[in-house]
């Protein structure tokens, strides 16, 4: 090695043709996130992202509290998909604490996530129009999802953040007259998002900025370490729901969505094909659902795990979520990590955007289902 | 190769029912190849637990890839033991290819020596990076480094991810590191 | 006889009174335009930090439409914005990147601090890369309090902005 550099910094020679770019923490998308990348014309050479302008330090603040005070915190990394971030860690301490969850407050886990799924699609699916300049593909989603986000606000109490999920089952029962409302409410928007198959995925704004770019081979994907919708559009057939099923995931007929082509054009479909998918599943689980029954198994006041670890995962909205717990008989946890879907794909991104074109960066960047503050924590 | 309760009884912590038979059938693998090198921790339905010393961990790491067939890194964590002056870095393992092994998490441990008053990148406390194994465990492995100070030999570009550029203090996830008010 | 009521003395007080009546003819009405069309036409740069992000584009959304309020999604440059909402966390990472921001606006600008992570760094006040607070690197003029707020809240928000541009000296 030339000098010792203490780790953290480097050595950087100016070149003349290349130029560096930085595509900086603020930009008009959504998302605190920096690129550095560096362009011969309009081609681009080398990408190094930098994370981390929203890293919040969940995992060394979970060690000072509790397993139901850490709930608040640790559902904030995608807000509007809490559920699914918090299911993990309930699974995770249900093991830890030795606790039975009942079969009602399975099916209203599952309906909950479900949503949620749908709920994040179409927030993921308004910022990919903005990204591509397509403002109809904002303005349908952000109305469409309003609808689920009703049909959660009236089981939950909340929009977003919904802090439902609690180790032992759920915090509240639903209403009274929730199956009905909830199936209302799915049916229609079923039929809307049907129509985004010709105003979006038929439209040759669309199609010509995304088909063809970013292609991730089917190897690629698997050595990479891809997951969720990133790896579905791969070819590559793993859903955690299918593969490792949790909750009552087993007693549903779930269909997983694969497409082969690799490109940004699969990976904005798959999402949209898997909340069809997830209108089914609600369906499925509202009509299984015991109807009646409790929702929560009490718990003792601090509850201590023992001398254990347990790693869970989910399939969430970005992809297979795993949280990994250290207890050491105490009330608060040892060592809490999260294996989020996003941190995940994000080797992707300097391995797809060498050779693109500069214009393509940004259908290329957020068709990984890359969430800013889930890969930051 | 017949398993039977009581002559894996030491190894997996005095348990009197008996393990369950796939997952078996993995660490017997391991155990018949290594045999002393790498103690099982546990075997549990669908997780498997399994120690290493630090220089044998590229070894263990290839047969894990080429005979059992595991081909992703799902997340690699480090754990701080202050008493015990160690940094354990688990390694959860698991397949795409494989169809039996879809449920299946390997978890490889670790353990690199602890010092107190960390310099990361120029102490003790390095082990070698798995990334030309397991190409996934890039990123995952910077964030390691920058959150405990474990140094990955091998690892092409250890420069910190998500901290600010200027952070000098200890590595946030160490034990000692305290919060404000804590 | 008007050179007799020419006098320098007179004259003084003539053009004294003319400033007041000018003022109040035509300084306090074009104040009040300059201020008006400032107040419906706020464009905001987009701070989408972390959690409150999602309910800001929900309230530019079309149930909670805030674009009948003038502020629009401009997804320009910030070189044509005259509002930042910080919606989230900001950390010590990206606080200098925040007052970069800020320096780089034309005048006037305001700022709205949006959910509790911005106005005293809220869950995360014990975390060691959190900014308790964005009162040390932005003067605010809204503080706008939920976790996350509601987008009505934030619609309040900018109204309460908007009373405060009204009663501003237009500058």
């Amino acid at each position: 090695m030339t000098t010792q550099l203490p780790p953290g910094l480097q050595i950087e020679k100016v070149d003349e043709k290349i130029m560096t770019l930085n595509v900086g923490p603020q930009h008009p998308g959504s998302g605190h996130m920096r690129l550095i990348v560096k362009v011969d014309g309009d081609y681009i050479v080398s990408c190094d992202p930098d994370p981390g302008y929203v890293h919040r330090g969940e995992e060394k603040m979970a060690e000072h509290r509790n397993y139901i005070t850490n709930i608040p915190h640790l559902e904030r990394p995608v807000i509007h998909d809490s559920c699914n971030i918090l299911y993990p860690y309930c699974l995770g301490v249900e093991e830890l604490l030795g606790l039975e969850v009942p079969e009602r407050a399975k099916y209203i886990r599952v309906i909950a996530a479900e949503l949620n799924r749908c709920v994040y699609t179409q927030y993921w699916l308004a910022i990919y129009g903005i990204f591509l300049g397509h403002s109809t593909m904002f303005m349908w989603p952000a109305g469409d999802r309003e609808l689920l986000i009703d049909a959660l606000e009236k089981m939950t109490g909340a929009r977003v953040t919904h802090a439902y999920f609690v180790p032992g089952g759920i915090r509240n029962d639903v209403p009274a007259n929730f199956e009905e409302m909830c199936l209302r409410r799915v049916n229609y928007f079923e039929k809307r998002i049907k129509e985004y198959a010709d105003i979006f995925y038929d439209n040759p704004i669309l199609i010509s900025r995304t088909e063809g770019s970013g292609v991730l081979s089917r190897n690629d994907a698997i050595r990479l370490g891809t997951t969720g919708s990133t790896l579905r559009a791969s070819g590559v057939d793993f859903d955690v729901r299918t593969k490792e099923p949790y909750d009552v995931y087993d007693e549903l007929d779930i269909k997983t969505n694969v497409l082969k082509a690799g490109d940004s054009y699969a990976r904005s479909k798959i999402p949209w094909l898997d909340m069809l998918e997830s209108c089914n599943i609600i369906r499925q689980a509202l009509q299984k659902m015991p109807k009646s029954g409790s929702v929560r198994v009490k718990l003792k006041p601090n509850p201590k795990g023992g001398n254990d670890e347990v790693y869970k995962r989910v399939e969430s909205g970005r992809g297979a979520l795993g949280c990994y717990i250290v207890s050491r008989s105490k009330p608060e946890p040892y060592r809490l990590k999260m294996s989020v879907g996003s941190f995940r794909n994000l080797i992707c991104l300097p391995y797809l955007l060498k050779g693109e074109k500069l214009g393509n960066m940004p259908a290329v960047y957020w068709s990984l289902n890359y969430w800013p503050v889930e890969a930051d924590r | 190769m017949s398993t039977t309760p009581e002559q894996t009884k030491p190894v997996a912590k005095a348990e009197t029912k008996e393990l369950p038979k796939f997952e078996k059938s993995i660490t017997d693998k391991l155990e018949a190849k290594f045999a002393s090198k790498v103690a099982i921790e546990f075997v549990k339905p669908t997780r498997i637990r399994v120690k290493v010393a630090k220089e044998d961990i590229l070894d263990v790491a290839k047969f894990i890839r080429d005979e059992l067939h595991f081909d992703h890194a799902e997340s690699v964590t480090g754990v701080d033991y202050p008493d015990k002056k160690e940094i354990e870095v688990v390694y959860h393992l698991g397949s795409y290819t494989d169809p039996e092994l879809a449920k299946q998490i390997l978890a490889l441990a670790t353990g690199v020596p602890r010092e107190d008053d960390p310099n990361p990148g120029n102490d003790s406390t390095k082990l070698a990076s798995l990334r030309d194994i397991f190409y996934s465990v890039e990123f995952h492995e910077r964030e390691c480094f920058e959150m405990l100070g474990v140094y990955f030999e091998g690892h092409p570009d250890n420069r910190r991810l998500l901290l600010p550029e200027d952070w000098s203090d200890l590595p946030p996830l160490r034990k000692d590191f305290k919060l404000k008010g804590r | 006889m008007l050179k007799d009521l020419l006098t320098p003395y007179n004259a003084n007080v003539f053009v004294g009174k003319l400033g007041d009546v000018l003022v109040k003819a035509i300084g306090a009405p074009l104040g009040y335009a300059i201020n008006w069309s400032r107040l419906w036409s706020l464009w905001p740069v987009h701070i989408e930090t972390a959690c409150c992000s999602v309910e800001f584009g929900a309230a530019s959304g079309p149930r909670y439409d805030v674009e009948r309020f003038g502020i629009i999604e401009a997804f320009g440059s910030l070189r044509q914005c005259d509002l930042v909402v910080v919606q989230g966390t900001i950390t010590r990472k990206m606080a200098p990147r925040l007052r970069l921001v800020y320096d780089q606006m034309p005048e006037p600008k305001f700022v709205i601090a949006m959910g509790a992570c911005a106005i005293t760094g809220g869950l995360y006040f014990d975390s060691y890369n959190v900014l308790p607070g964005i009162d040390g690197v932005l003067p605010v003029d809204v503080y706008v309090p939920g976790c996350p707020p509601r987008p009505e809240t934030l619609i309040q928000g900018c109204m309460l902005l908007q009373e405060k541009i009204k009663r501003m000296k237009a500058r």
